[in-house]
């Protein structure tokens, strides 16, 4: 457990110098400025359909990161070198996960608000989809974790990833998106089920690829 | 052959009773054995290919073995050929991390520097240094774990001569304090005493 925070901490360091923290919110915000430009200026049409979009978009910005996830560190041997010292690998994919989600996650959040006023979303709306993405991501950062570890060794690992990972998010956007329309708070609660059956499951299947991987 | 003092009895030990690898369905070598302990070395040797580098791995337990055990007391360093060090960060920082995870203080860190000839190279960041450079921040990551079980993966590669020689004075100062070595070169390596394995002779002609 006290080799977590260490773990952590240099993976947010490694983020935040290779400056790939901003890609996933700049992506958000990118997708939220050109959607009006696209839709067309109907300000019904973007407020009923803008919650959805911006679903997808939080869904796509999250698989950006993947190639920088585990591979780097694969291939430099310091899951090797941790493995060794006695840290398991499953203990390695809590760390990354975490600093992941860190690094990913409440950016995210911030950058919905932006993102909400570009498609002149109403204001329920916009703390739903706040709501929603808090369980989300969470979710969104395990299943980009897990697809990292299950990739890490193979070539051109980066398209694989997308399409390993997009049939595994489809829950994740059906509940999600699912919430914006939902009164009954059923879709948010299938949302925190399938967030923690992800988030749950990543560190040993994770672990269990990384050792499996191994050359 | 030059006398060495005794070493101290530090407990440490590895034994490898009857090894075998398989990798990539091919049985790369059978039957090693190899019994070290405190205070000694061994050289393992043979062509590219053999499986030296698959055979340190299977000690260091990164690697399952095909058939056999391995046994050791004692914690284990490794260098191979992957860097394992944060390119962009100094590379005192770069090592500064390993030595928090193996509990290493910040004085043997920099003994270990000094060791290696680094200490005037400690803010440079590793991205910038030369091969045989980062190769030295290797070894000196080894000396800092203070692990008494040494696995060095071709550790002169890319080192000059005064930089083996610092090897040599290092391997002779970890085995006079209870550690033990092997290492794998296809060059020699100043290692007084070390028991040869020749991998040739436990190789598995193909059928």
């Amino acid at each position: 457990m006290n080799m977590l925070i260490p773990l952590i901490a240099r993976d947010l360091a490694n983020g935040w110098r290779s400056a790939g923290l901003w890609l996933p919110v700049a992506f958000l915000l990118l997708v939220a400025s050109l959607y009006p430009f696209a839709l067309g200026p109907d300000a019904g049409l973007l407020a009923r359909t803008g919650g959805g979009m911006l679903w997808i978009a939080a869904l796509l910005a999250s698989l950006l990161p993947i190639d920088r996830l585990i591979a780097p560190d694969r291939d430099a041997g310091v899951i090797d070198q941790l493995s060794l010292r006695g840290v398991s690998e499953e203990t390695q994919v809590i760390a990354k996960l975490i600093a992941h989600w860190i690094g990913f996650g409440p950016p995210l959040l911030l950058a919905l608000l932006p993102a909400a006023a570009l498609l002149k979303l109403p204001a329920p709306t916009i703390w739903t989809l706040e709501a929603g993405l808090l369980i989300g991501t969470p979710a969104l950062a395990a299943l980009s974790i897990l697809v990292a570890s299950l990739t890490a060794g193979l070539r051109s690992s980066g398209a694989l990833a997308g399409l390993l990972a997009l049939p595994l998010a489809v829950p994740l956007l059906i509940f999600g998106a699912g919430t914006l329309g939902d009164g009954s708070g059923a879709a948010m609660k299938f949302l925190g089920a399938t967030s923690l059956l992800l988030v749950a499951i990543t560190p040993v299947a994770g672990g269990a690829a990384l050792r499996a991987g191994r050359e | 052959m030059s006398e060495r003092p005794a070493p101290v009895p530090s407990g440490a030990r590895l034994r490898l009773a009857d090894l075998a690898c398989l990798r990539g369905g091919r049985l790369l070598f059978h039957h090693v054995n190899l019994s070290l302990a405190a205070g000694e070395a061994a050289m393992l040797t043979g062509p590219n290919g053999i499986g030296k580098s698959s055979l340190m791995r299977v000690v260091a337990g990164l690697l399952p073995a095909f058939a056999g055990t391995v046994e050791r007391e004692g914690a284990l360093a490794l260098t191979d050929e992957r860097l394992a060090l944060d390119m962009e960060r100094p590379m005192a920082d770069a090592l500064a991390f390993w030595a928090m995870i193996d509990g290493a203080s910040p004085a043997a860190l920099a003994v270990a520097l000094d060791r290696m000839a680094l200490t005037n190279l400690a803010p440079v960041p590793v991205r910038m240094l030369s091969t045989g450079q980062r190769k030295r921040a290797m070894l000196a990551r080894v000396i800092a774990s203070g692990a008494p079980i040494w696995l060095l993966d071709e550790p002169a590669n890319g080192l000059d001569t005064a930089s083996i020689a610092l090897l040599g004075e290092a391997i002779a100062a970890h085995r006079a304090s209870g550690g033990l070595v092997l290492a794998a070169s296809h060059q020699p390596l100043p290692m007084d005493g070390a028991i040869g394995i020749d991998l040739r002779d436990h190789a598995v002609e193909p059928a």
